[in-house]
């Protein structure tokens, strides 16, 4: 009987009765008395110098209240990065300013040059279209290569050159990685590009500047993964306003796969605007806008070699990657292609020798940052790439080849600085050949074959570093900031609890999640239990919501406050019980004494904590509320196998997903349909980016895909139904939950899957000098690479 | 969007009526208007909008044709030609998903002459006629090239009359992202001939391509494509979405497909 109730229960997500029946409350659904509107005049070229503002025309315009221009903010602080990396040869990276609004150069399009307030949206926008640009345009750089050899074309000329870091690592593997591969048996060598993608979260961004006079208080409502880090980023590096003067609210935030994890020049413009003028200011960002402001994800472009020896086993892997960083450093865009990436090169194997190479380049284009899986998916993209690759150039079958060089002893210290605490890769693997049913694809390839399809089997081993992370080593990893999260428990007179947490969630499920982790703890019912988030004035200062971290790390610290309040519970308890601490045990919701039918309930317990007329007063404090911080030992490891079935048609190119199967070691699970949709919307993300989005732009830096008619996002009939399977459970040797997270799992482990399918179809047909094709694999690049 | 004023007359006299004023421009379902007005890339002063006129909203059987009033939605024409002309019932009901399909309307997409557009190809591989409030064009002469039209100012598409073939399909390549043709073709056998209608390909927007008229009115089967000569790629519309060679590549094939699945 699975369980209905509690962890390892499909409780039903509560938060969604809301989201579907139009009842939320988001961002663009606060409205503050007296608000006015900002519209912001964009760039529309990539790279110039700005020779002039004229605003004249525009401030005579009804109803504007004022327009700002980067004159307006010098004095301000620029938007500040999170992250700093330290290069090959010991030199921290470049890092230039990021001004709110443009100072003296324009750097990609959509930059924000001016921002009119207005009394309405409407005349907010009119009056923008009135405000006249005079910008000398410069040539843009687009490409990385052309970008690193440049020395005329230069993104920010105060740094004298567009390369933000080249970073290797490990710096000190180098050589023996270089021997290993010349002393190798057989190389397989692959270029690639992991495409640009636009996260696209359905909701866009808003802000909500609000100052409050008699109390010297700002308030920002914006749609953030993380309101702490937005108000210490945002008031002490940008504004220069205290915590305790500054409030920032995310309330429902539809939708953010990293995008909302970072600080944007917007939030800040309207909180300064609110000041500025006493009045608040809003800001709902078009699609239009979200195309060219919201930070990009991916954009690698990458050579790998793989070299292995007479038996087949991986000697070597050397990687030389191009990682693009746009036109300014985003929030956490510098430790992207670094700590969450190259920690993840030696995958599911245990090869001895892995040197990473990345250099971090400044392009004409909007930053780019984490997108979902952030990093993990370029490393297990370009390697189970590679790896399908050297199967075929050695005629050895693909899993085999995995299976050969799975790591099976745990714990495991990578040769890239991580160590794997948990893991069966093998057993994953089984699972995958069964709910794939690998034994049927010849006789589903031959039905393909009769309808004059080719059809192809991809599979794909993946790990992941998760439950971001513990603070000391990200702190040397370049961190500027702790990773821990919060949690306060605070039970109320009659049992019922709130709990407030620093975690965010922004669509994950966490109001369904944590109480089930506190009802099983406890034994009071779920509905009992209230999940409080997205607050500055009524959470503790946590971290937010982001690679795959809340259940880990933010579970992690419920359980321990909560473990804080079960202890405080079990004194009151043994007084009112006149019993032993020792004696009392907590089950089903009420206290007993052991081996007595003595017993008192939870509500009579924490009832008496806050009417303390029979109570220890002189051992114990009144009232019961508890605050936990909680701060991994270790990142946590899920890993899996997923295997993708596609038909190509060999007319046009076409290729469609036919099945999907995905076996993941999350370790343990709390709401397994939870996790399942988890595993759907990732693997969706994944086809889409294998097949379907791509984020262009020209040479001369125009965003050629800026809308959804040339952006190509996954619907519903792009995916077949997904089967997941999450038996194979190693838990987490270092978390109270024992859990690793499964957010980002899909999309960074059906990429490689889709594209090794694509590839297996092309050969199946004879198209066997096809040994790669780029993402989107869309139909014109299928049949372009069926040509030669 | 700017601000605009909206008539919506209950006739084609009062729409004319209306479309005299200075700026004035017809809206007829704004499937295409209506996004470009949310971009500020227009800036019309005045909208009349013929969706409100009952006396273009009609299918009706005329001998061997099928009259269509200009104000029919593409979900009518999906559902009440789904008898008399199946495969120009098909092409309707994909075009768009539900919404666009209630809202967007044949003399709207006729009039607007979109380089993508689903219906340019039926009508020209029929031998449709655009008829407007002043004269009837054949599709031939009415078609001038991507958003070129012989419409006057001021006209309006008030019907399309479609000679109903014996047999006829569309086959949509669709662009990924928009979903909108990335090559269209439409195929129609009559008794005497056979009309094949491409959208999405040419820079010069919806084509016939001739030569397989030809070649299938000799043999109305696939295999009667194999060697006739292929629309050039010099002439094909290349962007992100699909390479000039590619959509002239796709141009036999789809054509193909639509003469094995006429009916």
């Amino acid at each position: 009987m699975p369980k209905d109730h509690g962890i390892g229960a499909s409780s039903k997500r509560r938060e969604d009765v809301r989201f579907l029946t139009g009842t939320g409350n988001y961002t663009d659904d606060i409205n503050v008395y007296g608000q006015a509107y900002v519209a912001f005049v964009r760039s529309d070229v990539a790279h110039g110098r700005i020779t002039g503002i004229d605003t004249a025309a525009a401030e005579a315009m009804p109803g504007v209240l004022k327009i700002f221009t980067g004159s307006d903010f010098e004095g301000v602080g620029g938007l500040p990065c999170g992250w700093q990396v330290t290069d090959r040869f010991g030199e921290v990276m470049k890092e230039p300013p990021h001004p709110v609004l443009a100072q003296g150069k324009v750097r990609h399009v959509g930059e924000m040059v001016a921002a009119v307030v207005a009394e309405s949206l409407q005349e907010a926008r009119d009056a923008a279209d009135a405000v006249m640009l005079d910008i000398e345009e410069l040539p843009a750089i687009v490409d990385m290569k052309k970008a690193v050899a440049s020395s005329e074309t230069l993104v920010h000329d105060e740094i004298g050159t567009n390369l933000c870091y080249d970073w290797g690592f490990v710096e000190d593997n180098r050589d023996a990685v270089n021997q290993a591969i010349k002393g190798a048996a057989h190389v397989t060598t692959l270029e690639l590009v992991n495409n640009r993608l636009v996260a696209n979260p359905m909701e866009p961004r808003v802000a909500v500047g609000d100052y409050n006079r008699a109390g010297d208080m700002s308030t920002l409502y914006t749609t953030s993964q993380n309101p702490h880090v937005i108000r210490l980023l945002m008031g002490a590096f940008v504004l220069g306003i205290p915590e305790h003067k500054l409030r920032v609210v995310a309330p429902d935030v539809g939708g953010g796969f990293g995008t909302k994890i970072f600080h944007y020049a917007e939030e800040a413009f309207c909180t300064f605007a609110a000041r500025a003028l006493k009045r608040p200011v809003k800001w709902t960002s078009t699609r239009s806008e979200a195309f060219m402001s919201d930070a990009h994800g991916r954009d690698h472009v990458t050579k790998i070699e793989l070299a292995l020896d007479e038996a087949n086993n991986f000697v070597a892997v050397r990687t030389e990657t191009y990682a693009n960083m746009g036109a300014y450093l985003s929030t956490f865009a510098p430790s992207v292609p670094t700590w969450l990436h190259g920690t993840l090169m030696a995958g599911n194997y245990k090869t001895p020798n892995i040197y990473v190479n990345v250099k971090a380049v400044f392009t004409n284009t909007v930053p780019v940052d984490a997108y979902r899986g952030a990093g993990r998916p370029e490393a297990t993209f370009q390697l189970e790439r590679v790896i399908d690759k050297a199967a075929r150039e050695l005629g050895v079958d693909p899993m085999a080849l995995r299976r050969q060089n799975f790591i099976t002893e745990f714990p495991y210290a990578t040769p890239v600085a991580v160590e794997y605490d948990t893991g069966d890769y093998h057993a994953t693997a089984d699972k995958i050949a069964e709910i794939a049913d690998f034994a049927g694809f010849e006789t589903r390839r031959k039905e393909s074959e009769a309808k004059g399809k080719l059809r192809g089997l991809g599979i794909n081993c993946y790990i992941e570093a998760c439950g971001i992370a513990p603070s000391n080593l990200v702190g040397q990893l370049g961190a500027r900031a702790g990773l821990y999260e919060s949690a306060t428990v605070r039970v109320n007179a009659t049992g019922s609890l709130s709990v407030m947490t620093g975690s965010h969630s922004h669509g994950q499920g966490h109001e369904t999640s944590f109480p089930q982790v506190v009802s099983e703890m406890i034994g009071i019912p779920e509905d009992q239990i209230e999940i409080v988030h997205g607050d500055t004035a009524n959470t503790p200062m946590g971290m937010g919501t982001y690679g795959s971290r809340s259940l880990a790390v933010g579970g992690s610290a419920i359980v321990r406050a909560t473990e804080k309040i079960i202890r405080k519970a079990t004194k009151i308890a043994a007084h009112l019980l006149e019993a032993s601490e020792a004696d009392i045990e907590l089950k089903n919701g009420a206290f007993s004494v052991a081996g007595t039918d003595k017993s008192v309930a939870w509500g009579d317990v924490t009832l008496a904590a806050y009417v303390p007329h029979n109570y220890p007063l002189e051992d114990i404090e009144p009232g019961l509320e508890e605050t936990a911080f909680y701060d991994p030992s270790n990142f946590t490891y899920p890993s899996g196998a997923y295997a993708c079935e596609v038909e190509v048609d060999p007319e046009t190119g076409q290729v469609t997903v036919e099945r999907f199967s995905a076996a993941d070691d999350f370790g343990n699970v709390i709401n397994p349909m939870i996790v399942e949709g988890q595993v759907h919307g990732g693997v969706a993300q994944g086809i889409g980016q294998a097949l379907l989005e791509n984020c262009v732009y020209d040479e001369t830096g125009q965003l050629l895909s800026a809308s959804y008619m040339d952006y190509a996002m996954p619907r519903a009939d792009n995916v077949p139904m997904v089967t997941v399977d999450h038996s194979c459970q190693t838990p987490c040797t270092h978390n109270p939950l024992g859990v690793k997270g499964c957010g980002e799992a899909g999309a960074i482990g059906s990429p490689p899957a889709v594209i090794n399918a694509v590839i297996d179809a092309l050969h199946s047909g004879g198209f066997t000098h096809v040994t790669h094709i780029d993402m989107p694999a869309t139909p014109n690049r299928v049949w372009a690479a069926m040509q030669g | 969007m700017y601000a605009f004023e909206i008539e919506r007359p209950k006739s084609v006299d009062e729409a004319l009526a209306a479309l005299g004023a200075e700026e004035a421009q017809p809206i007829s379902g704004g499937q295409t208007l209506i996004p470009t007005l949310k971009q500020r890339l227009a800036m019309p002063s005045k909208l009349v909008s013929l969706s409100g006129i009952d006396e273009l909203r009609y299918l009706r059987r005329e001998g061997d044709a099928l009259m269509i009033g200009g104000g029919a939605t593409h979900g009518m024409v999906a559902r009440e030609a789904a008898t008399d002309f199946p495969g120009l019932a098909k092409l309707a009901g994909k075009i768009g998903d539900p919404a666009v399909r209630n809202r967007g309307t044949i003399g709207g997409s006729i009039a607007n002459n979109d380089p993508s557009a689903c219906y340019p190809s039926a009508a020209m591989a029929c031998g449709a006629t655009i008829v407007t409030n002043s004269r009837e064009i054949a599709a031939d002469e009415y078609f001038q090239g991507m958003f070129m039209t012989a419409l006057e100012e001021g006209e309006i598409v008030t019907g399309v009359r479609f000679p109903i073939p014996q047999a006829s399909a569309y086959m949509k390549f669709e662009q990924i992202a928009s979903r909108f043709p990335l090559v269209g073709v439409f195929v129609a056998r009559f008794a005497d001939r056979v009309g094949v209608g491409v959208t999405g390909a040419s820079n010069n927007g919806v084509l016939r391509w001739r030569e397989a008229e030809e070649a299938l009115a000799a043999n109305f089967s696939p295999d009667a494509l194999a060697d006739v000569t292929a629309p050039r790629a010099s002439d094909m519309i290349a962007d992100l979405h699909g390479t000039a060679e590619y959509r002239a590549h796709l141009i036999p094939v789809m054509t193909k497909r639509a003469v094995a699945a006429a009916e």
